[in-house]
């Protein structure tokens, strides 16, 4: 009887005997994401469920990642085959207006130059020691758009090229770099440009753009990336189509569907399987401190990358063009065209920036998007997919 | 194909063929925009 209670109490120790350094740093770490989430509002959509599943997955005997287990099957039910991130994507579109960029569609370079971050930190990672992939995979954190990043490393997982549990070190950089876009940005901006270059006054884009042009241009833009980059055409695609529900206009409860219940169940699932894979002994390497320090480094490459054309567009067109438009060229939307409007006020009270910053900022999701469905393409031609 | 030979081939066919694509881009929003004008308001005058 004694030896059975004894047994019994061994039982309910049991957690407390496999309670290591490994799963406390990871508490500490899911604890850090919970903070940022809930005190800070750092993208709590995405930071509150990696968080959780951090921390679900990192309890001792935690068997949920296990086959079987509820992160796992999530995992394998959408992050494996890469249909989460895409159901985010729908959402994307649909909450993504285009109208300052079809005003203004010269504003779409800047898009291209934000994505200069990926290809700058491919190399770098390849400098480092990165495998082709691996390199691959973390650039991609340049992109400066979450589900991008996860879609990306996710198919190198699927390959066997990666590990599983460095989705998870990527998906938090990509993730809290994004939310940090405001802290990063400032300073590059105002190092990289004069005070009377920022204080540069532009006129109202004023173009109004019809609904049928509205509706033609995720049309056009799925066809164009099905011909140059098939290989992104999923991520393409996906945006496109909630942006065509939305602006077509006779699909609204798909379209608000799209915006909300899809993309709230794929966020949720997806953030919760994420930090599942964030596994204390996979997780805590010196690996993940470098792919923090490369994410790091693409997010203020693409930062320099747009403003230094802004500036060489300042100087072709006699000073009219405000280089802190430049900035707002990456995905973070439309996080990156506020951040260009407070900029610019700040240095002219009389300018005001946002729809020309928006018009970037909507160049900088499709450039993102695209640079990533253009270097997937050139993979494939290479034979590395 | 060196690590170094693949990232250089990445960064100029990736980098060159983003701004190439979105270049192009521009050039099919100038035309759509063209040819699906926004409705003149109701009540101007139409031009001789």
């Amino acid at each position: 009887m004694i030896d059975a209670i004894y047994s019994g109490l061994q039982g309910l120790a049991e957690g407390i005997r496999h309670l290591d350094a490994y799963c406390l740093v990871m508490l500490a770490i899911a604890g850090g994401l919970f903070y940022l989430a809930v005190a800070k509002g750092v993208e709590p959509l995405l930071l509150l469920p990696i968080g959780f599943g951090c921390l679900l997955a990192n309890l001792p005997l935690s068997e949920l990642m296990h086959p079987g287990g509820v992160l796992k099957t999530m995992y394998d039910f959408g992050i494996g085959n890469e249909l989460f991130p895409l159901l985010i994507f729908v959402g994307i579109g649909s909450m993504t207006d285009f109208t300052p960029l079809l005003a203004n569609p010269k504003l779409l370079l800047f898009g291209a130059a934000g994505q200069l971050g990926i290809f700058c930190t491919l190399l770098l990672a390849l400098a480092l020691g990165f495998s082709r992939e691996s390199a691959v995979a973390v650039a991609t954190i340049g992109a400066c758009d979450g589900p991008t990043v996860i879609y990306v490393s996710n198919l190198f997982v699927g390959l066997g090229k990666i590990d599983t549990s460095m989705v998870g070190a990527l998906a938090v950089a990509a993730y809290s770099y994004m939310a940090l876009v405001p802290i990063i940005q400032p300073p590059i901006m105002r190092l990289l440009t004069t005070q009377k270059e920022r204080a540069v006054q532009m006129p109202s884009s004023g173009g109004k753009v019809s609904k049928a042009a509205l509706i033609a241009f995720p049309l056009v833009v799925t066809v164009l990336t099905g011909i140059i980059a098939p290989k992104g055409l999923p991520l393409m695609g996906m945006i496109m189509l909630g942006n065509f529900m939305k602006v077509s206009g006779v699909v609204p409860r798909l379209a608000n569907a799209g915006e909300n219940e899809i993309a709230n169940i794929a966020t949720l699932f997806l953030g919760l399987a994420i930090g599942g894979t964030m596994a204390g002994r996979d997780f805590l390497t010196v690996k993940t401190l470098l792919v923090f320090g490369l994410g790091l480094f693409a997010i203020v490459i693409d930062t320099v990358g747009g403003v230094l054309l802004g500036k060489l567009w300042y100087v072709l067109s006699g000073g009219k063009m405000n280089p802190l438009i430049g900035a707002a060229g990456i995905s973070a939307y439309p996080m990156a065209a506020r951040l260009v409007q407070t900029e610019g006020q700040r240095w002219n009270k009389q300018n005001f920036l946002l729809m020309h910053a928006m018009g970037a900022n909507t160049g900088g999701q499709i450039g993102s998007v695209m640079a990533a469905a253009i270097m997937l393409s050139v993979l494939k031609g290479l034979g590395l997919i | 194909m060196s690590n170094q030979s693949f990232g250089l081939t990445l960064l100029l066919v990736g980098m060159g063929g983003t701004l190439l694509t979105l270049w192009l881009l521009t050039l099919i929003i100038r035309v759509l925009t063209t040819l699906l004008p926004p409705p003149k308001p109701k009540g101007s005058k139409p031009t001789p």
